[in-house]
């Protein structure tokens, strides 16, 4: 006997546990959309994640060789379907490069408002949906109450509440109609006092902030070799926004915005508006940081569309008239990344001299920022999975494509 | 540093792994042979000056024209392209690699055209490499694990090849 | 009740408890439901104004009074699923095991001055034990469900439910501690007076031990934030992921039920139970009268509870609608590390206030009523025999009272709790 109780393999296995592999959705209230994340668990402890894809595959890039770029402009919509206005402009930049038009003052100030206001709309998602992976529920009402409101605004520029179409490839389908820009400052200034109520509810709340600080700590060097860009990124430190440092026909509709980007460094925040302080529990990478870039970037979001704004009710020529549906793509290939509310949206577009391209290709933010998931899950809770997938802020519909 | 300068460097490390470049395009490239794109990956990751630690995106183009008489018009001939967009975080700037492959390995219809995997550099290339073979066909070679990703895995062909058709029929569903 | 029937209507003795029987059980089956009904329609409305909305407003009227009513109808109409791989017999038994232990334990719930479908002299006890049984309910239904969400829900109740009773008997303690008994109409008949004669106010620590028990309770009933059992965002639905219908209800009718109860508990150990923060119907002397106006007084004092009890169960509301989850490890550590240790904390200062006789509130002159002479018949009656014996026996230094609580010698102690006590 004394040679059986030796042998270690035998011990091992009186006290070791069982694992269990359990499919966390595509239909499980938190994986945002149909999201398959296949766990190995033992007890409540995570071993190993691995997420499926592919639920919401609709076939947008083979779509967008029968099309022509601005019959494809719907269907960047549905890629994040929380910032199609975003999308529209990811898109429309990245045609607008291969045909070379630029545009004028007026219609590059209107793609700042709209722009900014939609990244404001889709952080309000992404604030309000991780209140809900983290069990409650009153953040998210609060946040689609105000998103409904930019919403309204949208519907009113436009004629969607979720799919815009608005901005196309030479600028936009319309100009915004009359006392639209009255309309926008006095949400602006009835919203920004309530981004408080949003760090009461949440940043500061001792229970929100055990549940995200210090879990899923993500370095810089490891958000970029993942690709992880957008808030993700800027959570763990890395200096990088597109706005500021991506192409020069992206970066142009920002100049002479002043506006910061946000990031910690030297352990604070840019302090353009007041925030609450960082808990001395969170470390520079984890959810609580991610989260915390979020909500700091619908502050700076609400100062750049009050900045644009002001110029574009001063600036010349008019807001951009859309290409011709129909108009002939010269020969060539262009890549354009912008930054989209959850992270770099890139569009690669290859024509052959038709008006409708040899092929496209959509760069998802959420596709790189998911796939580190199942890095950060290793070792973690169960409920901490909900946590780290919430904070990547993904939306299916823009990975699956 | 300039393209002329980078093409020359690269030629000069990597000899003829570097089969070219086109510094005209509006985003100039530089062509890679497919078993070089892994080490010339890395030395662009790891060299002081360029620090192109950012793989923005993989993508596959199919160059094929069914059509005999459009394909003559074409200029080019039957192949696929493996598109690399790299970026630097730190220093801000970017750069498109670019790997022409055959359209099939050895010519042999059915099997796939081989290139080295660059998952060993960027992480992030582990599912972009995955969505150029689920949806382009391309064989990542030393790719910890090349399954489809998008497609389900027992999808049959692969759909932005551009001879690519739609199967009749997927488990009972009609597709055509 | 039963002598009642046994004297008045001259049924058979069986019979008539029987009957009794029955009546108390339709009250309090009513006070459940019904209860549980009102409590769901709260919930929505409460949690519809924080959330800056308005909740139901259509089914009945203005307010939507019957909007659980109609989800109760839908629930029934609803197919009643069993999952294959499910254990058929556990899984349908478990919402009624549930559903029975918070049922019962309203037995032992004093709803006014006597109001009481059993008078227990040891009724918080007896509902601490019943309590306890419902963890069973979501353990099977987790068990047997045949779903890993359910299982995972089912250990976290286990572990859970389990390490917060040990806290929450240590809060009931105290209370019991001071009034010298576990019969809980004593306790709040102790309680008469102004409101500063309230358990909770009695001296700092039984105040700690009030906050402490009502935390406690709210774990031990899976309420945010420790609904970790059925947690949404996780576990899907927890325990219950698998269930459907009017069976699934049933896990809600239990969950409201054992929100009342605890709350109540609370209202009774620590705020007062039926009397009011004023004691209008003392000053008025009708809860020294009889007949009508008596019953009167226990009227106002039982809507004094329910009220009392409803505030309980909307600051539980007000608690779930307002802060995200905890994690497992963290209820875990609340439990052991915070919870545990405070609640013996206060359970040694309250008793360390007794033995030295600090001054409680209660000893503030001309409000409330003197705690002692609230006290169980039979331990006055026991005080008076002990007078008397002592007035013909000369006393013995074993005899001295060492205190009003230990006033009694526990053979005697021991006999009358056989039988007077026993009833």
């Amino acid at each position: 006997m004394a040679t059986q109780l030796d042998d270690a393999r035998i011990i091992e296995f009186d006290v070791r546990t069982d694992e269990m592999l359990v499919n966390m959705g595509p239909q499980h209230p938190s994986t945002h959309g149909v999201l398959r994340l296949v766990l190995r668990t033992d007890g409540e402890i995570v071993s190993e994640v691995e997420p499926h894809l592919g639920y919401l595959h609709r076939c947008a890039e083979k779509i967008g060789e029968n099309l022509t770029p601005r019959q494809w402009i719907p269907y960047t919509d549905r890629m994040d379907y929380l910032a199609g206005m975003n999308m529209n402009l990811g898109w429309s930049l990245c045609v607008e490069k291969l045909i070379e038009h630029d545009l004028s003052e007026k219609a590059k100030h209107l793609r700042v408002i709209i722009a900014e206001m939609g990244r404001i709309a889709s952080h309000l998602v992404g604030m309000g949906a991780y209140g809900l992976d983290l069990g409650t529920f009153s953040p998210f009402l609060y946040a689609f109450r105000e998103r409904e409101k930019i919403l309204d605004l949208f519907e009113e520029a436009c004629g969607a509440r979720l799919t815009y179409s608005y901005l196309t490839p030479g600028g936009a389908t319309a100009d915004l109609p009359n006392g639209w820009l009255q309309k926008c400052s006095a949400f602006l200034d009835q919203f920004e006092p309530v981004i408080q109520e949003y760090h009461a509810l949440l940043t500061t709340n001792a229970i929100f902030v055990k549940r995200t600080a210090a879990i899923g700590v993500m370095s810089g060097e490891m958000a970029v070799d993942y690709g992880c860009t957008g808030p993700v990124l800027r959570g763990s430190g890395v200096d990088y926004d597109l706005r500021r440092d991506g192409e020069e026909r992206y970066t142009e509709m920002y100049d002479g915005y002043a506006f910061e980007v946000i990031v910690q460094k030297e352990g604070h925040y840019p302090k353009d508006h007041d925030y609450p302080a960082i808990p001395k529990e969170a470390v520079l990478g984890d959810c609580w940081h991610r989260f915390y870039v979020r909500m700091l970037e619908v502050v700076q979001a609400v100062d750049l569309v009050r900045q644009a704004i002001d110029r574009y009710s001063t600036a010349s020529g008019d807001w951009g008239v859309p290409i011709k549906l129909t108009h002939k793509l010269p020969k060539g290939e262009v890549y354009l990344e912008t930054e989209a509310p959850r992270g770099q949206m890139g569009f690669y577009l290859v024509s052959d001299g038709n008006a409708i391209p040899w092929r496209v290709r959509a760069r998802s933010s959420c596709f790189c920022n998911l796939s580190v998931t199942s890095e950060l899950c290793r070792g973690c809770l169960i409920a901490d999975v909900p946590a780290i997938v919430g904070s990547l802020d993904v939306v299916m519909g823009e990975i699956d494509r | 540093m300039s393209g002329q300068n980078l093409v020359e460097r690269l030629s000069k490390r990597f000899g003829d792994k570097i089969t070219g470049s086109n510094l005209e395009a509006i985003d100039p490239w530089i062509e890679v042979s497919p078993d070089g794109i892994a080490e010339v990956c890395e030395y662009l990751r790891d060299d002081a000056e360029l620090r192109l630690n950012l793989l923005n995106c993989i993508t596959g183009v199919d160059y094929f024209m069914a059509d005999p008489k459009k394909a003559a018009k074409a200029g080019w001939e039957p192949h696929t392209e493996v598109v690399y967009h790299l970026s630097s975080t730190l220093n801000k700037h970017s750069l498109v690699l670019k790997v022409i492959l055959p359209r099939w390995k050895d010519g042999v219809e059915g099997e796939l055209p081989e290139v080295l995997s660059v998952s060993g550099v960027y992480n992030t290339a582990n599912w972009h490499e995955r969505e150029v073979y689920d949806l382009s066909g391309v064989r990542f070679v030393g790719h910890p694990n090349l399954r489809r990703i998008l497609c389900p895995e027992d999808w049959v062909g692969y759909p932005l090849r551009k001879d690519y058709e739609m199967p009749l029929e997927y488990h009972g569903i009609r597709g055509r | 009740m039963a002598e009642f029937f046994h004297t008045t209507c001259s049924l058979p003795t069986p019979l008539a408890y029987l009957v009794a029987a029955i009546i108390h059980c339709v009250l309090i089956i009513h006070v459940v439901a019904v209860g549980a009904l009102i409590f769901i329609w709260l919930e929505r409305k409460v949690s519809g104004r924080i959330q800056d909305r308005l909740g139901p407003t259509r089914v009945g009227g203005a307010f939507g009074w019957l909007q659980t009513l109609a989800d109760g109808i839908k629930l029934i109409a609803k197919e009643d699923i069993t999952p294959k791989d499910a254990d058929w017999m556990l899984f349908k038994a478990a919402p009624y095991v549930g559903f029975a232990a918070s049922y019962c334990a309203y037995i032992a719930l004093p709803f006014s001055d006597g109001w009481v479908a059993q008078h227990m002299n040891t009724a918080v006890f007896f509902i601490l034990a019943v309590l306890g049984i419902e963890v069973f309910s979501p353990i099977l239904a987790g068990y047997a469900s045949g779903s890993k969400w359910s299982l995972f829900g089912a250990m976290r109740e286990a572990a859970q439910v389990v390490s917060y009773e040990v806290p929450l008997g240590m809060c009931v303690v105290v209370p019991c501690m001071i009034c010298g008994t576990l019969n809980l109409v004593t306790i709040g008949n102790q309680q008469a007076g102004l409101f500063t004669n309230w358990l909770a106010f009695n001296d700092p620590f039984t105040f700690v031990v009030a906050v402490v028990y009502f935390t406690c309770a709210t774990a031990s009933v899976n309420r945010a934030p420790f609904d970790l059992a059925e947690a949404e965002s996780e576990l899907v639905a927890g325990f219950h992921t698998e269930y459907s219908g009017l069976r699934w209800s049933f896990f809600f009718m239990a969950e409201y039920g054992s929100m009342f109860l605890v709350s109540g508990l609370a209202a009774i150990l620590f705020f007062g139970g039926w009397n009011g923060p004023i004691p209008i119907f003392q000053v008025l002397g009708w809860s020294e009268s009889d007949g009508v106006l008596l019953y009167l007084a226990r009227l106002g004092g039982c809507l004094n509870f329910l009220l009392k009890g409803t505030i309980g169960v909307v600051v539980m509301m007000w608690v779930r609608w307002t802060l995200p989850r905890l994690r497992i490890d963290q209820v875990m550590t609340t439990c052991l590390k915070y919870c545990v240790p405070i609640a013996a904390f206060g359970f040694l200062g309250a008793l360390f206030w007794q033995v030295n006789e600090l001054p409680t509130s209660n000893d503030l002159p001309g409000i409330g009523i003197n705690r002692f002479e609230a006290r169980e018949s039979w331990v006055i009656e026991a005080d008076q025999q002990r007078a008397s014996r002592a007035a013909a026996v000369t006393p013995s230094p074993s005899d001295v009272p060492i205190g009003p609580i230990g006033s009694v010698e526990f053979d005697r102690v021991e006999a009358l709790v056989m039988t007077g006590g026993a009833r």
